[in-house]
C-alpha cells in the first residue's frame, strides 16, 4: 500500500484529520489515567488484612447506665459467645482491620529515646484471638490464660508480653529475630517482650496516613474497662448467616444495658471490608464506566468523519476501481488512512497522558504512570480506530466501477 | 428571520438523524458528567453561613513547649482548656464561643425506645445566635448556665420528634449520660456543610443532636470524640482542664475588618503576656482566619472529588472535539445547498448565522438530554456512602449553568464547522453539480 496518495488526499482534508487525531490524543490521555487509576485502587482495595475474612462478625457495642466496671459484663458475654452452637471462638477489642478507628503508638527500643522508631496500632486481644481471626502465627508462642490482664484506661498500656507482626519485627529489628526482645511503646519506660510473631495483621485504617505502617500491629495481653468495645466472633463454617440472625439477641439476653447501633453494630467481615473500600470501589467503577463511554465516542466519532468521506469520495472511489483497483486496495485505503491519523493521534496522546499524570502528581497523591498503561491505551486506540473505520471501508469497497461515469 | 433558521435547522437536523443523535448523545455525555461532578464541588465548597461567614473568625495560638519548634510552623488546630476559658472570658470579640464534640447515651422515657447514643455537642452560650441557629420552641441558654454547670440541653428538631413526637419539650426532663437535664430548647433542622466549626468529627457530618453546656459536661464527664494533641506531660481525659493539650475549637465574631485585625493584636498581646508569666515557651505565633479561609487552609473539599472534576471536563472536552468533527461532516456535506443560498443573496453572515443556529439546537438537546444524566448521576451519587452524600442535589443555579454550558459549548463546537461551510465558492459549488 502507497501512503504517499493517502497522505496527500489527507491534506485536502485538513480539519477533519486534525480533529479526529486531537480526539484520539485526548481519548488516550484520559483512557491511560484512568485505567492506572482503576488498577491503583483496585490493587488499594484488595490487600489481605492476615485474617482469614470468611466467617468472621464483628459485634461493635457499649455499655449503658451507672455501672464503671465492665470487665466481669465481657467475661460474661465472651463465656456465652464461646459456649453457643455454631460459634467457634471469640474474644473482645477495641479495634480490628478494615475498621478505619484505632490506636496507634510509637514504638521504641531504648526508653530514653525521644524519637520513636516506627508507629504501630494497638490491638487488645487475649488467648482467643489468634484462633478467632485465625491470624498465623510464624514464631514464638500464643498468650496463655494467665498472662491476660484487666485494663484500667487511666493506667499503662504496656504490657509485660506483647504479640508483634513480622512487618513490625523486620522494621524495630533489622537484623536477627525479634523473639524475646523488648520493645517500649509508652513515654514511661516500661518493657514489653515480645513472645510471639505473626505473619500478617493489617492497621485498621486504610487511608492514605497509615501507607507508612499498614502492618505494624501489637497485640496487647488485656481486656480494656471501656464502655466501648468489640467482640469479633469466628462462626463455624458456614454458620455465619445463621449466628448473625441471632446473637444480638443472645447477648441482649444476657444484658440488657447495652448498645448496640443498627447499622455498624453487626457486621460480617465481608460487610467490613466493603464499607472500608467504598470510595475506592466507587473511584474504579466512575473510571471503568469513563473509559468506556469515551472509547465509545471516540469511535462513533470516526465512524461518523470516516462514512462522510467516503459519501464525498464515491466518484473517485468509482474510477479508481474503474481503473483497476480491487475492493482490497480500497478497503486497505481507508485502513492505511486511519492509521496513519490514528498514529499521529497516540503520539500526541503519549506525551499528553505523561503530561496529565504529571500534572496529577503534583495536585493529588498520585503514583508515576507505567509504561505498560500508556503501551494498553495506544494498541487499544489504534484497535478501536481500524475496528470504527470497517464498516464505512467496506461501504467504499462496494462501491460499482460504473459509479465514475454517474454525475452526482 | 431567526425562526426561519429555527425551521431549516430543524429541517437538517432530522434529515440526518443518526448524526444529530450521535452529536446531542456526545454533548449529552459531557455535559451529564461535568454537571454531576460540578455540582458536587460546588455543595462541597459552598459558604456554610452566606452572609454570616465573613464575620466569623477562628483563632488560633501557640501554648506548646520548644521541643520541635521551627519558625514557620503552624499553631496548633485547637486551643487548651485554659486558653479557651481565658479567652472566652476576656470577651474580646462580638461573640465568642468554645466547643467540643462527643457521643453520649439517651436513656428516653418513651416506651417501645431503647436507649441509643447520639452525636452530642458542649459548647457556650453564644454558639447558638453566633452560628444563627434557628430555634422551633425555647430558646438558648444563657451565659449564666455556662458558669453555674446548668443541667440544661438543646436538642434538634430531628431528636425531638424521635423522644418527644414533635412537642414542645422545653421544660421537660431528658436522661442524658445517666443525668437528668431540662430541655430549654429545640433547634430547627440546621446543618452547615461543611461542618465548618469542627472538622475532627468529619468534614461534612450532620449537625450532633443534643447541644450541652461544655462546663456541664465536663462536670458530668461526658464522653468526648475529636482529635488531641499534647506535648511535654501530656495529660489524661481526668486532667483535661488543666492538660497540656489542645482538644477544644474556638470561634469568634468580629463585625468589621477593623475588629479583626485588633483581635490579632489582641492575641498576639495575649501570647507575649502568657509568655511573661511561663506558660508559654514560644514567641507569639497567632493566625486569625476568616471562616471560608479556614476551609481551605484545611483543604475540605476531599481530593477525589477534584479529581473527578477536572476528569469530566477533559471528557467534555472530548465529547466536543467530537462534536466539532461531526459537524463539519454534516456542515460540508450540505455544501451544495449552501451554496445554492448564497448564489440566491444570503451573505455569509446568513449562512454563518444559519448554521450556528443549527449548532445551538443540538446544543439545547444535548442540554436537556444532559440535565437528566446529570440528575441520575446525583442519585448515583447520593447513594455513596460518603459522608457529603446526601448533600448531592442540583440547584437552580447549577440547572441554569447546565444549559448555559451545553448550548455554548456546542456553539463553540459549531464556529468552525461554519466558518468553513461559509467559505463554499457558490459558482464553483453549482457549477460541479
Amino acid at each position: 500500500m502507497q501512503i504517499k496518495p493517502v497522505l496527500s488526499a489527507l491534506r485536502r482534508h485538513k480539519a477533519g484529520t486534525l480533529l479526529i487525531a486531537l480526539q484520539i490524543a485526548l481519548t488516550l490521555a484520559i483512557v491511560c489515567n484512568a485505567l492506572f487509576i482503576i488498577q491503583q485502587r483496585v490493587s488499594h482495595l484488595s490487600r489481605p488484612t492476615g485474617l482469614v475474612e470468611s466467617d468472621l462478625i464483628a459485634v461493635q457495642m457499649r455499655w449503658v447506665g451507672s455501672k464503671t466496671d465492665f470487665i466481669p459484663l465481657i467475661k460474661t458475654d465472651l463465656a456465652t459467645l464461646r459456649s453457643a452452637p455454631g460459634i467457634e471462638d471469640a474474644y473482645a477489642t477495641n479495634s480490628f482491620p478494615l475498621r478505619n478507628g484505632g490506636w496507634s503508638m510509637g514504638v521504641r527500643t531504648n526508653p530514653d529515646a525521644k524519637k520513636s522508631i516506627t508507629q504501630s496500632t494497638i490491638y487488645f486481644t487475649d488467648e482467643h484471638a489468634l484462633a478467632t481471626m485465625g491470624v498465623r502465627l510464624v514464631e514464638g508462642k500464643n498468650f496463655d490464660a494467665g498472662d491476660i490482664h484487666s485494663l484500667d484506661p487511666k493506667t499503662s498500656i504496656a504490657m509485660p508480653k506483647v504479640i508483634i507482626t513480622q512487618a513490625l519485627a523486620k522494621k524495630v529489628f533489622p537484623e536477627g529475630s525479634a523473639l524475646g526482645k523488648t520493645i517500649y511503646i509508652t513515654q514511661e519506660g516500661k518493657p514489653s517482650t515480645v513472645i510471639g510473631i505473626v505473619e500478617k495483621l493489617q492497621v485498621p485504617w486504610v487511608g492514605n496516613w497509615a501507607a507508612g505502617f499498614d502492618d505494624n500491629s501489637i497485640m496487647i495481653p488485656a481486656i480494656m474497662n471501656s464502655d466501648f468495645l468489640i467482640y469479633l466472633v469466628r462462626t463455624k463454617p458456614g454458620q455465619q448467616d445463621a449466628v448473625m440472625k441471632t446473637v444480638v439477641a443472645k447477648l441482649q439476653a444476657v444484658n440488657r444495658m447495652r448498645v448496640i447501633p443498627e447499622k455498624t453494630g453487626l457486621r460480617s467481615f465481608a460487610e467490613v471490608r466493603r464499607n472500608a473500600y467504598d470510595s475506592d470501589r466507587g473511584m474504579a467503577i466512575m473510571m471503568s464506566i469513563v473509559c468506556v463511554v469515551l472509547l465509545a465516542i471516540t469511535a462513533a466519532g470516526i465512524v461518523g468523519l470516516t462514512s462522510f468521506w467516503v459519501g464525498q469520495r464515491r466518484r473517485q472511489i468509482g474510477v479508481r476501481r474503474a481503473l483497476g483497483a480491487t475492493k482490497n486496495d480500497i478497503l486497505s485505503y481507508f485502513l492505511t488512512e486511519n492509521l496513519l491519523i490514528g498514529g499521529a493521534g497516540v503520539i500526541v496522546g503519549v506525551g499528553l497522558a505523561i503530561g496529565m499524570n504529571m500534572w496529577m502528581m503534583a495536585q493529588f497523591e498520585m503514583a508515576r504512570l507505567s509504561v505498560l498503561y500508556v503501551f494498553v491505551g495506544v494498541v487499544v486506540l489504534l484497535l478501536l480506530g481500524q475496528g470504527a473505520v470497517l464498516a464505512p471501508a467496506m461501504r467504499a469497497a462496494r462501491v460499482p466501477p460504473v459509479e465514475a461515469t454517474r454525475s452526482v | 428571520m431567526f425562526s426561519y433558521y429555527l425551521d431549516l435547522a430543524w429541517r437538517s437536523l432530522r434529515r440526518n438523524k443518526v448524526l444529530t443523535a450521535l452529536m446531542v448523545v456526545a454533548i449529552a455525555l459531557g455535559i451529564g458528567t461535568c454537571m454531576t461532578t460540578l455540582t458536587v464541588l460546588h455543595v462541597l465548597s459552598g459558604d456554610p453561613l452566606p452572609g454570616k461567614s465573613a464575620q466569623l473568625f477562628y483563632p488560633q495560638i501557640d501554648p506548646q513547649d520548644l521541643n520541635g519548634y521551627r519558625q514557620d510552623g503552624d499553631p496548633p488546630a485547637q486551643v487548651t482548656w485554659i486558653d479557651g476559658m481565658n479567652l472566652l472570658h476576656a470577651k474580646r470579640a462580638d461573640r465568642q464561643a468554645l466547643m467540643t464534640g462527643g457521643s453520649v447515651p439517651l436513656q428516653p422515657e418513651k416506651a417501645g425506645l431503647e436507649p441509643f447514643y447520639t452525636d452530642s455537642r458542649y459548647t457556650t452560650a453564644d454558639f447558638f445566635p453566633m452560628f444563627d441557629v434557628p430555634f422551633i420552641y425555647g430558646r438558648p441558654w444563657r451565659g449564666e448556665d455556662d458558669d453555674a454547670k446548668s443541667r440544661v440541653v438543646v436538642i434538634t428538631r430531628t431528636l425531638n420528634d424521635k423522644l418527644f413526637d414533635g412537642a414542645d419539650s422545653t421544660g421537660r426532663t431528658l436522661r442524658v449520660n445517666g443525668s437528668d437535664m431540662r430541655v430549654v430548647g429545640v433547634a430547627d433542622n440546621w446543618r452547615p456543610s461543611p461542618h465548618f466549626y469542627d472538622l475532627n468529627t468529619g468534614n461534612y457530618s450532620e449537625t450532633e443532636d443534643v447541644f450541652v453546656p461544655l462546663t456541664t459536661a465536663r462536670e458530668l464527664r461526658m464522653s468526648r470524640n475529636g482529635s488531641m494533641d499534647c506535648w511535654g506531660e501530656g495529660g489524661s481525659e481526668e486532667t483535661l482542664e488543666t492538660a497540656q493539650c489542645v482538644w477544644t475549637q474556638l470561634w469568634v465574631q468580629l463585625d468589621s475588618p477593623a475588629k479583626a485585625a485588633a483581635y490579632k493584636e489582641y492575641l498576639v498581646h495575649y501570647s507575649q503576656e502568657q509568655k511573661a508569666l511561663g506558660r508559654f515557651q514560644r514567641p507569639a505565633n497567632v493566625r486569625l482566619y476568616d471562616l471560608m479561609g479556614w476551609m481551605d487552609f484545611n483543604k475540605v473539599v476531599p481530593s477525589d472529588v477534584r479529581l473527578q472534576t477536572w476528569l469530566a471536563f477533559g471528557f467534555l472536552l472530548v465529547c466536543l472535539v467530537n462534536t466539532v468533527g461531526l459537524m463539519l461532516a454534516k456542515f460540508l456535506r450540505r455544501a451544495g445547498e449552501v451554496g445554492v443560498r448564497r448564489a440566491l443573496g444570503a451573505s455569509r453572515r446568513d449562512v454563518f448565522m444559519q448554521l450556528l443556529t443549527e449548532a445551538g439546537m443540538v446544543g439545547l438537546a444535548g442540554g436537556i438530554l444532559g440535565l437528566l444524566l446529570a440528575v441520575l448521576g446525583l442519585w448515583l451519587v447520593r447513594r455513596q456512602p460518603a459522608d457529603y452524600a446526601s448533600l448531592a442535589h442540583l440547584d437552580a443555579s447549577m440547572l441554569l449553568m447546565t444549559f448555559l454550558l451545553a448550548i455554548g459549548a456546542s456553539v463553540l463546537a459549531g464556529l468552525l464547522p461554519a466558518w468553513r461551510a461559509c467559505q463554499v465558492a457558490p459558482a464553483l459549488q453549482l457549477k460541479t453539480q
